[in-house]
Protein backbone atom coordinates (compact mmCIF):
# COMPACT_ATOMS: atom_id res chain seq x y z
CA UNK A 1 0.00 0.00 0.00
CA UNK A 2 1.70 3.17 -1.00
CA UNK A 3 1.46 6.43 0.46
CA UNK A 4 -1.22 8.91 -0.73
CA UNK A 5 1.20 11.47 -1.91
CA UNK A 6 4.52 9.88 -3.71
CA UNK A 7 6.08 13.28 -3.67
CA UNK A 8 5.52 13.63 0.45
CA UNK A 9 8.89 13.25 2.20
CA UNK A 10 9.15 10.38 4.65
CA UNK A 11 7.72 10.82 8.12
CA UNK A 12 8.51 9.08 11.34
CA UNK A 13 5.64 8.41 13.50
CA UNK A 14 6.60 7.81 17.47
CA UNK A 15 4.51 6.94 20.25
CA UNK A 16 6.23 7.68 23.94
CA UNK A 17 4.61 5.59 26.61
CA UNK A 18 7.36 6.07 28.96
CA UNK A 19 8.36 9.38 31.09
CA UNK A 20 11.60 7.95 33.41
CA UNK A 21 14.86 10.13 31.96
CA UNK A 22 16.51 7.02 30.51
CA UNK A 23 13.23 6.98 28.10
CA UNK A 24 12.55 10.52 27.69
CA UNK A 25 15.45 10.45 25.09
CA UNK A 26 14.71 8.01 22.37
CA UNK A 27 11.70 9.93 21.20
CA UNK A 28 13.70 13.14 21.23
CA UNK A 29 16.29 11.84 19.37
CA UNK A 30 15.19 10.26 17.09
CA UNK A 31 12.59 12.93 15.92
CA UNK A 32 15.14 15.69 16.59
CA UNK A 33 17.76 13.49 13.65
CA UNK A 34 14.64 12.41 11.59
CA UNK A 35 14.07 16.25 11.04
CA UNK A 36 17.31 17.39 10.50
CA UNK A 37 17.45 14.96 7.68
CA UNK A 38 14.17 16.63 6.18
CA UNK A 39 11.65 14.08 7.21
CA UNK A 40 8.07 14.93 8.80
CA UNK A 41 7.69 13.76 12.49
CA UNK A 42 5.02 13.42 14.92
CA UNK A 43 5.80 12.16 18.27
CA UNK A 44 2.37 11.23 20.40
CA UNK A 45 2.64 11.01 23.76
CA UNK A 46 0.38 8.98 25.66
CA UNK A 47 0.25 7.60 29.75
CA UNK A 48 3.61 8.58 31.07
CA UNK A 49 4.92 9.77 28.44
CA UNK A 50 2.67 12.65 28.66
CA UNK A 51 4.73 14.28 31.46
CA UNK A 52 7.36 14.96 28.92
CA UNK A 53 5.02 18.05 27.33
CA UNK A 54 5.01 19.61 30.41
CA UNK A 55 7.13 22.93 30.11
CA UNK A 56 8.82 22.03 33.17
CA UNK A 57 10.56 18.62 32.49
CA UNK A 58 11.23 16.18 36.04
CA UNK A 59 12.10 13.14 34.20
CA UNK A 60 14.18 10.82 36.84
CA UNK A 61 15.56 7.69 36.19
CA UNK A 62 13.85 4.67 37.60
CA UNK A 63 15.94 1.39 38.16
CA UNK A 64 13.15 -0.18 39.67
CA UNK A 65 12.28 -3.35 37.35
CA UNK A 66 15.68 -2.18 35.15
CA UNK A 67 18.43 -4.81 37.54
CA UNK A 68 21.06 -4.77 34.60
CA UNK A 69 20.91 -0.74 34.64
CA UNK A 70 24.89 -0.10 35.66
CA UNK A 71 25.38 3.19 37.38
CA UNK A 72 28.38 5.48 35.90
CA UNK A 73 30.27 7.25 38.45
CA UNK A 74 30.57 11.13 35.93
CA UNK A 75 33.82 12.01 38.65
CA UNK A 76 36.76 10.26 39.59
CA UNK A 77 39.73 8.38 37.36
CA UNK A 78 38.26 7.27 34.14
CA UNK A 79 38.91 3.13 34.92
CA UNK A 80 36.40 4.50 38.31
CA UNK A 81 34.33 5.65 36.07
CA UNK A 82 34.87 2.56 33.39
CA UNK A 83 32.83 0.53 36.03
CA UNK A 84 29.80 -0.87 36.11
CA UNK A 85 28.11 -0.42 39.37
CA UNK A 86 25.54 -3.11 39.56
CA UNK A 87 22.30 -2.13 41.63
CA UNK A 88 21.74 -4.17 44.38
CA UNK A 89 17.68 -4.84 44.56
CA UNK A 90 17.56 -3.82 48.07
CA UNK A 91 18.89 -0.26 47.54
CA UNK A 92 16.42 0.56 44.60
CA UNK A 93 13.31 0.26 46.48
CA UNK A 94 14.01 0.55 49.94
CA UNK A 95 16.37 3.42 50.21
CA UNK A 96 15.30 7.22 50.35
CA UNK A 97 16.65 9.70 47.79
CA UNK A 98 18.05 6.41 45.62
CA UNK A 99 15.84 7.57 42.09
CA UNK A 100 17.35 11.72 43.06
CA UNK A 101 20.97 10.11 43.50
CA UNK A 102 20.66 7.87 40.40
CA UNK A 103 18.93 10.90 38.35
CA UNK A 104 21.65 13.22 39.41
CA UNK A 105 24.67 10.36 38.01
CA UNK A 106 23.16 9.94 35.24
CA UNK A 107 22.64 13.65 34.16
CA UNK A 108 26.20 14.49 35.06
CA UNK A 109 27.56 11.68 33.17
CA UNK A 110 25.62 12.74 30.21
CA UNK A 111 26.63 16.12 31.05
CA UNK A 112 30.21 15.12 31.20
CA UNK A 113 29.78 12.84 27.92
CA UNK A 114 28.25 16.13 25.90
CA UNK A 115 25.08 14.47 25.43
CA UNK A 116 22.18 16.97 24.99
CA UNK A 117 19.58 17.55 27.42
CA UNK A 118 15.87 16.15 27.24
CA UNK A 119 14.80 19.82 27.28
CA UNK A 120 17.56 20.89 24.37
CA UNK A 121 16.42 18.13 22.64
CA UNK A 122 12.85 18.55 23.06
CA UNK A 123 13.71 22.26 21.51
CA UNK A 124 15.57 20.90 18.42
CA UNK A 125 12.81 18.90 18.26
CA UNK A 126 9.94 22.32 17.92
CA UNK A 127 12.54 24.30 16.18
CA UNK A 128 12.16 21.70 13.41
CA UNK A 129 8.44 21.86 13.16
CA UNK A 130 8.33 18.28 14.92
CA UNK A 131 4.25 17.92 15.85
CA UNK A 132 4.38 16.96 19.74
CA UNK A 133 0.61 15.32 20.48
CA UNK A 134 -1.01 14.75 23.58
CA UNK A 135 -3.03 11.57 24.09
CA UNK A 136 -6.66 13.31 25.06
CA UNK A 137 -7.70 9.72 26.13
CA UNK A 138 -4.82 9.39 28.85
CA UNK A 139 -4.82 13.52 29.31
CA UNK A 140 -8.64 12.66 31.29
CA UNK A 141 -7.34 9.93 33.16
CA UNK A 142 -4.25 11.49 34.85
CA UNK A 143 -6.29 15.06 34.92
CA UNK A 144 -3.82 16.79 32.79
CA UNK A 145 -5.42 19.66 30.81
CA UNK A 146 -3.91 21.14 27.80
CA UNK A 147 -2.49 24.56 29.38
CA UNK A 148 -0.44 22.06 31.38
CA UNK A 149 1.74 21.41 28.58
CA UNK A 150 4.09 23.27 26.17
CA UNK A 151 1.89 25.53 24.13
CA UNK A 152 3.18 23.54 20.93
CA UNK A 153 1.95 20.77 21.71
CA UNK A 154 -1.09 19.52 19.81
CA UNK A 155 -4.36 17.25 21.48
CA UNK A 156 -5.45 14.41 19.44
CA UNK A 157 -6.80 10.74 19.98
CA UNK A 158 -5.78 7.16 18.32
CA UNK A 159 -7.77 7.38 15.35
CA UNK A 160 -5.37 10.81 14.81
CA UNK A 161 -2.03 8.82 15.77
CA UNK A 162 -3.26 6.23 13.05
CA UNK A 163 -4.22 8.34 10.24
CA UNK A 164 -0.72 9.73 10.45
CA UNK A 165 1.22 6.76 11.48
CA UNK A 166 -0.86 5.22 8.09
CA UNK A 167 1.13 7.36 5.93
CA UNK A 168 4.78 7.30 7.95
CA UNK A 169 7.93 5.28 6.51
CA UNK A 170 8.72 4.54 9.98
CA UNK A 171 6.78 4.16 13.18
CA UNK A 172 8.31 2.74 16.87
CA UNK A 173 6.07 2.87 20.13
CA UNK A 174 8.78 3.47 22.54
CA UNK B 1 51.16 9.83 -3.96
CA UNK B 2 47.71 10.94 -4.94
CA UNK B 3 47.09 14.96 -5.04
CA UNK B 4 44.33 16.01 -2.53
CA UNK B 5 41.93 18.41 -4.38
CA UNK B 6 41.61 21.57 -2.52
CA UNK B 7 38.28 21.94 -1.05
CA UNK B 8 37.41 25.51 0.29
CA UNK B 9 34.69 26.23 2.67
CA UNK B 10 32.41 28.63 2.74
CA UNK B 11 31.13 27.92 6.53
CA UNK B 12 32.99 26.16 8.91
CA UNK B 13 30.93 24.25 11.53
CA UNK B 14 32.61 22.69 14.92
CA UNK B 15 30.34 20.53 16.74
CA UNK B 16 33.05 19.05 18.32
CA UNK B 17 32.44 17.88 22.41
CA UNK B 18 28.52 17.01 21.13
CA UNK B 19 26.67 13.69 20.81
CA UNK B 20 24.17 12.78 18.64
CA UNK B 21 21.99 13.68 17.24
CA UNK B 22 23.41 17.38 17.95
CA UNK B 23 25.86 16.89 14.84
CA UNK B 24 23.48 16.51 12.54
CA UNK B 25 21.04 18.73 13.93
CA UNK B 26 23.20 21.77 14.16
CA UNK B 27 24.76 20.55 10.29
CA UNK B 28 21.00 20.72 9.29
CA UNK B 29 20.63 24.19 11.04
CA UNK B 30 24.15 24.98 9.46
CA UNK B 31 23.26 24.00 5.95
CA UNK B 32 20.04 25.87 5.66
CA UNK B 33 22.04 29.32 5.98
CA UNK B 34 24.18 28.40 2.77
CA UNK B 35 23.06 28.80 -0.72
CA UNK B 36 22.81 25.83 -3.15
CA UNK B 37 26.32 24.73 -4.24
CA UNK B 38 28.20 26.53 -1.15
CA UNK B 39 29.98 24.37 0.88
CA UNK B 40 30.16 23.49 4.70
CA UNK B 41 32.97 21.98 6.82
CA UNK B 42 31.62 20.00 9.42
CA UNK B 43 34.32 18.74 12.23
CA UNK B 44 33.20 16.48 15.08
CA UNK B 45 34.87 14.52 17.71
CA UNK B 46 31.36 12.19 17.95
CA UNK B 47 32.57 9.07 16.69
CA UNK B 48 29.15 7.76 14.87
CA UNK B 49 29.88 11.06 13.08
CA UNK B 50 30.81 8.83 10.62
CA UNK B 51 28.31 6.79 9.80
CA UNK B 52 25.53 9.46 10.37
CA UNK B 53 26.61 12.41 8.19
CA UNK B 54 26.89 9.64 5.51
CA UNK B 55 23.14 8.74 6.13
CA UNK B 56 22.11 12.31 6.59
CA UNK B 57 23.86 13.11 3.00
CA UNK B 58 22.02 10.17 1.51
CA UNK B 59 18.59 11.27 3.10
CA UNK B 60 18.97 15.13 2.22
CA UNK B 61 20.73 15.24 -1.27
CA UNK B 62 23.65 17.50 0.02
CA UNK B 63 26.44 15.77 -1.17
CA UNK B 64 29.56 14.78 1.17
CA UNK B 65 32.57 15.29 -0.83
CA UNK B 66 34.77 14.22 1.48
CA UNK B 67 35.22 12.74 4.84
CA UNK B 68 38.48 12.78 6.67
CA UNK B 69 40.20 13.00 9.69
CA UNK B 70 41.75 15.97 10.90
CA UNK B 71 44.41 15.52 13.98
CA UNK B 72 42.05 12.97 15.70
CA UNK B 73 38.37 14.81 15.21
CA UNK B 74 36.20 13.72 11.79
CA UNK B 75 36.26 16.13 9.01
CA UNK B 76 32.91 16.26 6.31
CA UNK B 77 32.78 18.61 3.58
CA UNK B 78 29.06 18.91 2.62
CA UNK B 79 28.10 20.99 -0.58
CA UNK B 80 24.69 22.56 -0.30
CA UNK B 81 22.08 20.85 -3.12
Amino acid sequence: MSKSNPNAPKRLALISSKGTLDWAYPPFILGSAAAAMGWEVGIFFTFYGLTLLKPELTASVSPLGNPAMPMKMPFGPEAFQNVNFAIPNLLMANVPGFETLATTLMKQTFHNKGVATVEELRSACLEMDVRLIGCQMTMDVFGFKKEDFIKEAEIGGAATFLEYAADADIQLFI
Amino acid sequence: MEAIEIIKEDQVLDCSGTLCPMPIVNTSKAIKELQPGQILKMISTDAGSPPDIAAWSRQTGNELLRSTTEGGKFVFFLKKA
